[in-house]
């Protein structure tokens, strides 16, 4: 149903991680300044290489499937493009940034073509290969950002980019280089696109404050999910007039999210547990299930006289815990899809300050679990 | 005395375990730095509206959260002169070998008699809850402590008055 993996002897947090295109390979960071790729042998992991050039802490890593190639950024301010060459090694370009603070997060485009790099500078870096000079450059995106941009997606349309800052707010702006792509169609976002174009933006809360965790565009692209330090799951649609649905949830914050259909949207964070939400028709966001299914262990024989004192004196029922009842001991930060598409994920990993990879198997889980469906 | 005592230690865990979620983040002020915001303070953003639970006038705890890093500083019960002693001498001592403690601040903030400083740092490397568990421990053996210390200092010194008034 669900399987939990460690890497090594590695005990500290992954930071993040991300999977090649079949999925036998996996890239992650150990909350240092290394990235280390494993590839799968039956149960375990055999470390392949460590891309060691960055001399801070990786903040993002993405591998472009079908390209095969690797994006990192750190907190020195750089990001590398990986290439495999014929002796699969991986060899590192530098890309210009151009920013003067930690980069945070780094996406590829569905193309391919390009990726985008938030920035704790307040704007965000899209970069693409220029040839005629053989190096990847990149052109800022500044406006109206006020704050560190945390986290990126990017629209289908290989074009409009979402952004989520510690400002509590979610912009998208349009990233289009003209020099490396053609006009873009018109979305519900909007007709013009020229790069830099703010297309919306939502505040987190009326009355202020949420930094903003994790943004997701839909499959489709018609709608943004972001989950912030409130403790809330925010969705807007674009086709009915950027309307925003917020569901304040009685879990601690999330710091990921992501589609697996157009109809459902699992958020992972503090509380350590992976939370399927459901959209209806109207846009409104409901609570299905809580993915991770463990019971809670019996200890050996309850004393009133024990639960009472302890009670009393730490204002708990139980001392000897511990260990958390969830499969995740600490913070999940990062949930990728392992299987499928945004429009139907049938696997999902996630990665936390536990140093845990678990893959979730949702068709197993929709079975074992009572009434949930997975629309 | 512990009927109110409950209810105080419950509204500073829940408040603890929500003001514990912290994340890595780097400086957006200076290069290449990485530090506690809720002691630097240098973006205004980042930083939550503190919250202080108090007891009664003298107990009370002061939370400040910000995006990576929560300051906790508790004010101790000091009912007469001889526990405001104890108490400040307490804490000096154990502010004194505070990285032993590694999440004791060295100095702690005005009008507080002790300061913990955690950060992301400290929760990537120990249990959330079992920080928040030693937190609660400590208020709640800190009390016990001082009033014990304050009873041995009271004996001795009838122990010694005794003595002393002997010769006449």
């Amino acid at each position: 149903m669900t399987e939990q993996h460690r890497f090594g002897n590695n005990v500290s947090p992954i930071t993040c991680h991300a999977w090649n295109k079949d999925k036998t390979q996996i890239a992650l960071s150990p909350n240092n300044h290394e990235v280390q790729i494993y590839k799968r042998s039956g149960s375990d992991w055999k470390l392949l290489d460590t891309l060691n050039q960055h001399d801070l802490r990786v903040m993002g890593i993405d591998w472009a499937p079908n390209t095969n190639r690797i994006v990192t950024c750190a907190a020195d301010r750089n990001a590398y493009v990986w290439t495999q060459d014929k002796d699969q090694k991986w060899k590192p370009t530098l890309v210009l940034l151009r920013i003067n603070r930690a980069a945070t997060c780094v996406k590829w485009s569905p193309d391919e073509n390009k990726f985008a790099v938030g920035s704790g500078a307040r704007l965000i870096s899209v970069c693409y290969f220029e040839s005629e000079n053989d190096w990847w450059v990149s052109k800022h995106i500044k406006k109206p950002i006020r704050s560190t941009v945390t986290s990126l997606d990017w629209h289908p349309n290989n074009v409009l980019l979402a952004a989520g800052s510690s400002d509590f707010k979610v912009r998208i702006f349009s990233a289009y280089i003209k020099d490396i792509e053609k006009t873009p169609e018109p979305t519900p976002w909007g007709t013009k696109m020229p790069l830099g174009q703010l297309m919306a933006e939502f505040v987190n809360s009326n009355a202020g404050g949420g930094w903003v965790h994790s943004v997701s565009f839909s499959p489709d692209g018609n709608k943004v999910c972001w989950v912030s330090h409130d403790s809330s799951i925010n969705v807007a649609d674009a086709t009915k007039g950027n309307a925003v649905c917020k569901l304040r949830t009685e879990f601690l914050p999330f710091l990921s999210c992501t589609w697996i259909t157009n109809r459902s949207i699992v958020a992972a964070g503090h509380s350590c547990i992976p939370i399927l939400y459901g959209i209806n028709d109207n846009s409104q966001i409901s609570f299905v299930a809580k993915l991770d299914a463990s019971q809670k262990k019996e200890t050996g024989g309850l004393s009133a006289m024990r639960m009472f004192h302890s009670l009393d004196k730490q204002a708990r029922v139980e001392t000897s815990d511990t260990n958390l009842d969830s499969i995740h001991q600490n913070a999940i930060t990062c949930v990728c899809i392992y299987m499928g598409t945004k429009e139907k994920a049938t696997k999902i990993s996630s990665s936390g300050a536990d140093g845990q990879l678990v893959i979730w198997d949702l068709n197993s889980l929709e079975r074992s679990i009572q009434n949930l469906r997975i629309a | 005395m512990s009927g109110t005592l409950k209810p105080y230690l419950t509204a500073v865990r829940h408040t603890l375990t929500a003001a514990m979620c912290l994340d890595n983040f780097s400086s957006q002020v200076v290069e290449r730095h990485n530090k506690p915001e809720v002691e630097v303070r240098s973006s205004k953003e980042l930083v939550l509206t503190p919250v202080v639970i108090s007891r009664n006038e003298k107990e009370k705890v002061f939370i400040e959260t910000s995006v990576n890093s929560v300051r906790i500083s508790i004010a101790v019960k000091q009912a007469d002169e001889i526990e405001k002693i104890l108490c400040k001498k307490f804490m000096r001592f154990m502010m004194m070998r505070a990285e032993n403690f590694i999440v004791l601040r060295r100095k702690p903030i005005e009008g507080y008699d002790i300061s913990f400083l955690i950060t992301n740092f400290h929760t990537e490397q120990m249990y959330k809850h079992k920080l928040v568990d030693f937190v609660i421990h400590f208020m709640e053996e800190i009390d016990k402590e001082i009033s014990e210390m304050k009873l041995a200092v009271n004996a001795r010194a009838r122990i010694v008055s005794e003595e002393f008034l002997k010769r006449f």
